[in-house]
């Protein structure tokens, strides 16, 4: 597991050790997460890894069997926290017979916000003409919206996300997206549970990987993914093999299908073709690869299935 | 706390399911305490019948004569009031969605009881208008004495009735805290007022074990209170002084609390799914 970043000294979020247990089964063990302000942090696993608990735990819903919580200072759940956070966790549940706005304006109440944030939240998840409709009449999408827009009601210092983007079309996609990113730029903390990787891939900066209710990465997207490589391919290929661990050293040169990859920066790229090329090798490509989070997750996931105590080993 | 208070009146007076019950409430109460009664009196086969059945029905009499559907059916419909409005927050997954947004969940269960106890206060002053009108009229049609019964007895039987009210209603919202949804509670709550306290009531007389528990039955204690109001006694509507006034009394405040308590204590100590 990654140690936690540096800039958790300003941590908006901070768990040590969380551990919720149902009897004998262990749902969350012992994570430690840290979220910074102005980091939109992806909190990703499969199905029934433990993320939403830990999301209940984190506002207050459910109380940890081991393990501590810090939200904005506070203990999770205490109502000068509550006052800082905006979440969704799971699918947004609001009252069916309340039209959006008078939804919005029961939470406003509560949370002692002017009714001026109604309006302005409304407008701001595409939802302001849809306002007077009852919550039961929405589409997913549009309940999916109005989730989010209450989250944003109280204008929070950290904002909770469980599947923000879930129901909705393209387009409405891409303005939750840049508009998780925008809160992300403007200081906001931003703890975003999802399956989707090119999501986190494109708006998180940082990323936590759960499994089985254990954390089993936590690193920046960047760091998650790894540097950039080189594939080349080249004949003949043992000879090009044997020239470029000349020139470059084992460790740094891999032969996965009939490609050889470099572990080297794209700068070395072009002295690489000339020296292959000098040597008689024929190069055919030579191209930058890149892994997306969705192979890191895809290879995290064989890795952790094999493994004793993983869920093919149960 | 008001910001919270407000929250809650705001929603549960905008809920449709709050005014079907109170209409049906109104109605039934009504219908029982003034309409039937008043057929019955127009249709009675004797001077001396119409008579008696005239005298409850009279202004002076209104104190105890409004409050006698309270501890049985009256109480039913306001339990399941109370399920109903703890019942949805779990079935329609609102609580987690309350409980992560601001109010701690003392400040939403007080405020959640808070507007449960003004709706049903103002239930009770709007039975005390609506059966005071219907006297008045019943008295001038039958051309009786218009006489009003003094300001503390009507305000000791609201009293009285918000009371046995509250303790209904508490134990619907209790049950539905701890079964964390609306049927079961409806169910339970329905069978324990309408069932079990009537079995324990008609046989109590024989049983002497069952004569000493219907003495701590809620419904008994509440049908107690009626009775030392002045109300008529009856089986049907279970009104009948098993204990004393001050007994009944203390009994169905200590029921309130414990099912507030009850309520409460549960709902802090769980987690919420």
């Amino acid at each position: 597991m990654a140690t936690l970043p540096a800039s958790a000294q300003r941590a908006a979020l901070r768990t040590t050790g969380l551990t919720k247990r149902y009897g004998n089964r262990t749902v969350v063990d012992g994570v430690s997460i840290s979220v910074s302000r102005g980091e939109v942090y992806g909190f990703l696993g499969p199905n029934g890894a433990g993320k939403t608990t830990t999301l209940r735990m984190v506002v207050g819903l459910v109380k940890p069997s081991a393990g501590t919580a810090e939200v904005l200072g506070r203990r999770p759940g205490d109502p000068q926290g509550l006052a800082r956070i905006g979440a969704m966790v799971e699918s947004p549940a609001l009252y069916p017979y309340l039209s959006g706005h008078d939804n919005l304006a029961v939470l406003a109440r509560h949370a002692g916000v002017e009714r001026a944030r109604i309006g302005a939240v409304l407008e701001q998840v595409g939802l302001a003409d849809r306002a007077g409709d009852r919550f039961d009449r929405y589409s997913l999408g549009m309940k999916q919206r109005l989730g989010v827009a209450a989250a944003l009601l109280k204008d929070p210092e950290l904002l909770i996300l469980d599947e923000p983007t879930n129901g909705l079309d393209p387009l409405g996609i891409a303005d939750m997206r840049a508009l998780i990113r925008r809160l992300g730029d403007e200081g906001k903390a931003v703890l975003l549970s999802s399956h989707n990787l090119a999501e986190v891939q494109q708006i998180c900066d940082g990323v936590g990987v759960i499994f089985n209710g254990k954390l089993v990465a936590q690193s920046t997207v960047q760091e998650l993914r790894g540097g950039v490589a080189i594939v080349v391919l080249a004949t003949p290929l043992e000879r090009a093999e044997s020239q470029l661990v000349e020139l470059l050293g084992r460790e740094k040169v891999s032969v996965i299908d009939d490609q050889i990859r470099l572990e080297v920066g794209l700068d070395r790229a072009a002295s690489l073709n000339r020296q292959l090329m000098l040597a008689g090798i024929d190069v055919h490509e030579l191209r930058r690869e890149e892994r997306s989070l969705e192979e890191v997750f895809i290879a995290m996931s064989a890795d952790h299935l094999n493994r004793p105590g993983g869920s093919h080993a149960q | 706390m008001l910001n919270s208070y407000s929250a809650e009146l705001f929603k549960f007076i905008k809920r449709p399911a709050v005014w079907v019950l109170g209409a049906l409430w109104l109605a039934l109460l009504l219908a029982f305490t003034e309409l039937f009664p008043y057929i019955a009196y127009r249709s009675a086969a004797s001077a001396r019948q119409a008579g008696r059945l005239l005298a409850p029905l009279l202004p002076g009499q209104l104190p105890g004569h409004v409050i006698t559907g309270y501890p049985v059916w009256g109480g039913a419909l306001i339990l399941v009031l109370g399920a109903l409005c703890w019942g949805s927050e779990y079935g329609w997954g609102t609580l987690k969605t309350m409980l992560s947004h601001r109010p701690g969940r003392l400040t939403f269960y007080v405020a959640q009881v808070s507007t449960l106890a003004t709706s049903i206060a103002a239930l009770v002053i709007v039975a005390f208008a609506l059966c005071s009108l219907a006297s008045v009229v019943i008295a001038g049609s039958g051309g009786a004495p218009l006489d009003l019964p003094p300001a503390s007895a009507i305000a000791q039987a609201m009293a009285a009735g918000w009371l046995i009210l509250m303790m209904w209603s508490l134990l619907g919202v209790c049950l539905a805290i701890v079964f964390r949804g609306m049927a079961l509670p409806i169910g339970l709550g329905l069978v324990w007022i309408l069932a079990i306290e009537n079995l324990i009531r008609f046989t109590a007389p024989l049983i002497d074990a069952l004569g000493q528990v219907e003495k701590v039955m809620p419904g008994a204690d509440a049908g107690s209170l009626v009775a030392a109001l002045g109300a008529a006694t009856s089986s049907s509507t279970g009104v009948a002084a098993v204990v004393g006034g001050e007994q009944a009394l203390w009994s169905v405040a200590l029921y309130t609390g414990l099912f507030a308590a009850v309520g409460a204590v549960t709902l802090l100590r769980r987690d919420v799914q």
